[in-house]
């Protein structure tokens, strides 16, 4: 393995290393993993799993949605539309609890976060090794509950569970007697469970185990990234936990929580389901700025501006986070003093997120940029999420969303903070550290390819939902009034474009595994800044037996 | 607000009512009261319903008659290929439409054209063969502490209008007519209680039905709410089974139908027309599937469909501008007996079929 040029790093530890590694059988070091970069390598595998499985769930559904009437779906269902019905519901609620539980979180938190957490702070490895492991098989194990859900009985007569992914009561208590929705609960609970071990192994070896002289504020962003998104995922889950688990008593055990005839509300499930579900969302966008912030830092080969306002904004974005969560429930019946409020207290966000934007550009103001596929990505990042972003401002008046509440507006909107914003991220850090997981550089030419044919499909399956929702088209629905169908032919073509770049994406995986040039310690020169590019690519099973000193260092990120 | 009130409240009403039954339907019901509770209304109904049913029946001659109207293409639905806003019928959907696309819509496209412009230049001026020694600057208090004070005041900018918009919307003129709106799996129920709760339900016209009658498919119902030309109409929105949520974009309308809760909301259109919406909150299987329908008339025409609906359900003419009968006719005293002898198991939602004697449940449902 190639040994590090830094002055920051003094450490010989290789041959421990390739000595650890080889003692392993596949058994010990693939399921009972406790290397963070192993378990690192495995959520990345799983993400990538469930996100195939989560898009192809939403090709069906475009392409279903890409004419008037249903056509595709009744394949399924031997020809019973009604069956088609419930089935797309099934699909709506299985592309949303995928695609966030099991394919963005595990991949920027679960797998970049494991990965280069540890290396960019100095430390050897995670703090609680084994609980890491636990956190990933938990999360695998909540996978599989949730495609068992999808086979047994939920509402009568159908299976599966079609309760959106936010599981409404009473819709998911006397609306789906069968067990659908008890699987679908279990398998947030252990997703859950999963994401608060992982919160509470980041805070911990981030607390506890950075390098000399790695102070907080010289920490790179992407570890303030997971560090507000791990106290995000702490204080937000166990609110989800208690929620669904009164939603599981309410099913099975004759409570009534969320019951208006016991006494109970079924409102207040909202309230409790989306004060886990606002941070939730930042849960899933912060760690994909940090990524785009070490991407953009490095392909302008300058320091990230503003670095102490980019870490608090993060923080103040954290923080509001909390406290604008009924602003996903503006028609649910909510006094005018309280819609003023979260109207007021929405809006505010857009301050801490101009910061970032506007700091990310002047990061490469000045810069010597060069455009290697992360920076495209991390470029493509910065533009789609302000699209988003802005969009979210006309959502966040509680009299214009009165309009737009549940119509493919919102769907537009979120899809461009969610699938052009966290999905680039994902990609800009995929790209990025390619090289350095798997000691293969992947191909330039395809990575951009990649990035085109995405970029182009994922608008031109995203844009023409906001004119969708302008003209008042519902949310959730198989079929529609004719008078929609031209956007959504539209858009169901996008999903094809978008489609045929993750073939370009899975092409340039393989080929660059298998036959990829071995990748140098660090590929992108001068930029790379952080500890990761000290050491080999990849890096050595255990790093940092020595740690790095950075007391003398000014800047680390 | 809860339903826990609501079964005391009927309790209440039952008392009230049955009490001016016993008042009203004379002074032989009255004598008989230690008789079997039942015996006393049944007799009490019979003698009712039979002077009701002479009054009605010279009451009901006049009765103009009522035509489905056929939508206007491109307002009150979706315009094909449409990619704006759906023209606007309410005050208050002239006002947010407005505050959308002349300053929230302007103001976002700016600010991302403004973004992208920055970065097509910064990725042109400073490529690495036009710039290639990087700086060292990362800090500039100036510009920072701009770009965090402008957007702060632009979205104060935003808010003033933002919030008056809010205000408006929860300030409705007083209400000419009520209707009571429930979500069912997968239909809409109405009542109107002004009107002697008229009630029918719903349901979406088959593909060839709409075909025939030249109206598009998933957004017209077989029967349709109508109501008066310029009137406010205040809507009373509950659930019986799940949530749903009862749309109508181009009054600017959407409102979450929640079992044991009453929401209200209001609209006011003075163009008669039919417009279109559609359930707004998942609620199962069917959720694509329960249209909603307002048909706006003249109020002489709304009148008309008012008492060929009584007809139909077999209510004297009664409501404002309908009624004839003065205060403490036969027909109210019959609502009142009906209400006496209605047995109270309803458990989610009440449904006051005397709403004619009290008035109060309007009242007690402002959320």
């Amino acid at each position: 393995m190639a040994s590090t040029a830094s002055p920051l790093v003094a450490h010989d530890d290789h041959a421990h290393a390739d000595h650890h590694d080889h003692s392993l059988s596949f058994i010990q070091r693939w399921l009972f993993s406790t290397n963070h970069k192993d378990i690192g390598t495995l959520y990345l595998i799983f993400a990538i799993f469930a996100g195939i499985v989560g898009g192809a769930l939403s090709g069906f559904m475009r392409w279903e949605l890409a004419n008037p009437g249903m056509q595709v779906l009744p394949w399924f269902t031997d020809g019973n539309i009604d069956a088609a019905y419930h089935l797309w519901n099934v699909f709506i609620t299985g592309h949303g609890v995928i695609m966030v539980f099991f394919m963005v979180m595990p991949a920027l938190i679960g797998g970049f976060g494991n990965w280069f957490v540890p290396i960019m702070i100095g430390a050897p490895d995670m703090a609680f090794p084994r609980m890491n492991n636990i956190s990933f098989w938990l999360t695998v194990t909540a996978f599989c509950l949730l495609g068992a859900s999808m086979f047994v009985p939920g509402p009568a007569g159908f299976n599966g569970a079609g309760t959106g992914w936010t599981v409404y009561p009473p819709l998911s208590t006397s609306g789906h007697p069968g067990p659908a929705v008890d699987l679908a609960i279990f398998s947030l609970h252990l997703a859950g469970a999963a994401s608060i071990l992982g919160a509470i192994n980041f805070i911990t070896t981030i607390f506890n185990m950075r390098a000399p002289g790695m102070t907080l504020h010289k920490m790179p962003l992407f570890v303030w990234s997971v560090l507000v998104t791990a106290f995000l995922l702490l204080l937000s889950l166990p609110v989800l936990a208690g929620a669904i688990t009164m939603l599981l008593t309410d099913r099975n055990f004759g409570t009534t929580f969320f019951d208006a005839a016991g006494g109970g509300d079924p409102v207040l499930y909202q309230h409790l389901f989306w004060f886990f579900g606002h941070p939730e969302v930042y849960i899933m966008i912060l760690p994909a700025f940090g990524i785009v912030s070490q991407v953009i830092s490095t392909f302008a080969r300058k320091p990230v501006f503003g670095y102490l306002g980019m870490a608090y904004a993060m923080v103040a974005i954290g923080f509001v986070g909390f406290i604008v969560w009924a602003h996903h429930m503006f028609t649910v019946g909510l006094s005018v003093n309280t819609k003023m409020y979260f109207t007021a207290a929405t809006m505010i966000i857009a301050v801490p997120t101009g910061i970032k934007i506007f700091s990310w550009i002047a990061t490469m103001w000045g810069g010597k940029m060069t455009f290697e596929t992360p920076m495209l990505w991390a470029l493509g990042f910065i533009f789609m999420f302000t699209v988003g972003g802005v969009t979210g401002i006309v959502l966040s008046n509680g009299g214009v969303d009165t309009y737009m509440h549940d119509t493919y507006y919102v769907v537009a909107h979120f899809h461009y903070v969610l699938s052009l914003g966290a999905v680039f991220g994902l990609f800009a850090g995929f790209y990025y550290w390619f090289g350095k997981m798997s000691g293969k550089l992947y191909n330039e030419f395809l990575g951009k390819l990649h990035f085109w044919v995405f970029f182009i499909g994922v608008n031109v399956l995203f844009f023409p939902m906001h004119f969708l929702g302008a003209n008042g088209m519902p949310r959730r629905i198989p079929d529609y009034p004719e008078a929609f169908a031209y956007w959504n032919q539209i858009a169901s073509w996008g999903y094809a474009i978008m489609l045929a770049g993750m073939a370009v994406f899975f092409v340039n995986v393989f080929l660059s595994l298998f036959g990829g040039r071995k990748a140098a310690a660090n590929p992108w020169g001068e930029g790379a800044t952080t500890l990761e590019w000290t050491l080999s690519s990849p890096p050595p099973f255990h790093q940092f037996e020595t740690l790095p000193d950075l007391t003398k260092v000014q800047q680390a990120h | 607000m809860t339903f826990g009130w609501l079964p005391r409240w009927h309790r209440t009403l039952k008392t009230v009512a049955f009490a001016a039954a016993l008042a009203t339907a004379g002074f032989a019901a009255a004598q008989e009261v230690p008789a079997p509770v039942t015996g006393t209304t049944a007799a009490a109904v019979a003698a009712v319903q039979e002077a009701a049913a002479a009054h009605s029946a010279a009451q009901t001659e006049a009765i103009a008659s009522y035509n489905r109207m056929a939508p206007t293409p491109g307002i009150g639905q979706p315009v094909e290929k449409g990619w704006q806003l759906q023209e606007q019928m309410t005050p208050i959907g002239q006002e947010a439409a407005f505050l959308t696309n002349v300053i929230l819509n302007p103001l976002i496209v700016v600010i991302s054209l403004f973004v992208l412009a920055l970065m097509a230049w910064v990725a042109f001026r400073y490529r690495a063969a036009a710039n290639p020694v990087a700086s060292k600057t990362t800090h500039n208090f100036t510009i920072e502490v701009v770009w965090t004070l402008i957007p702060a005041i632009i979205l104060l900018f935003v808010a003033v209008p933002s919030f008056r918009l809010l205000a408006n919307q929860y300030d409705p003129p007083k209400a000419d007519v009520t209707i009571k709106v429930t979500g069912f799996q997968w239909y809409w129920g109405y009542e109107y209680p002004d009107y002697g709760g008229i009630s029918f339900d719903a349901l979406p016209l088959s593909q060839a039905d709409a075909a025939k009658e030249g109206v598009p498919y998933l957004l017209d119902t077989d029967n349709r709410v109508v109501v008066p030309a310029g009137k406010t109409v205040k809507l009373l929105i509950t659930a019986a089974d799940v949530l749903h949520s009862w749309a109508l974009p181009s009054f600017w309308v959407k409102m979450d139908a929640v079992p044991g809760k009453i929401n209200e909301t209001w609209f006011k259109v003075d163009r008669p027309g039919v417009y279109y919406g559609q359930c707004s909150e998942l609620c199962g299987t069917k959720h694509g599937f329960m249209p909603i329908t307002v048909e706006v008339l003249s109020e002489e025409d709304f009148k008309a469909w008012v008492r060929m609906k009584q007809k139909a359900d077999g209510i004297d003419p009664t409501g404002p501008g309908v009624a004839v009968a003065p205060a403490l006719s036969p027909t109210v005293v019959a609502a009142a007996v009906r209400a006496a002898v209605t047995p109270v198991d309803a458990p989610q939602i009440v449904a006051p079929e005397a709403t004619s004697v009290t008035p109060a449940p309007a009242a007690a449902s402002a959320a």
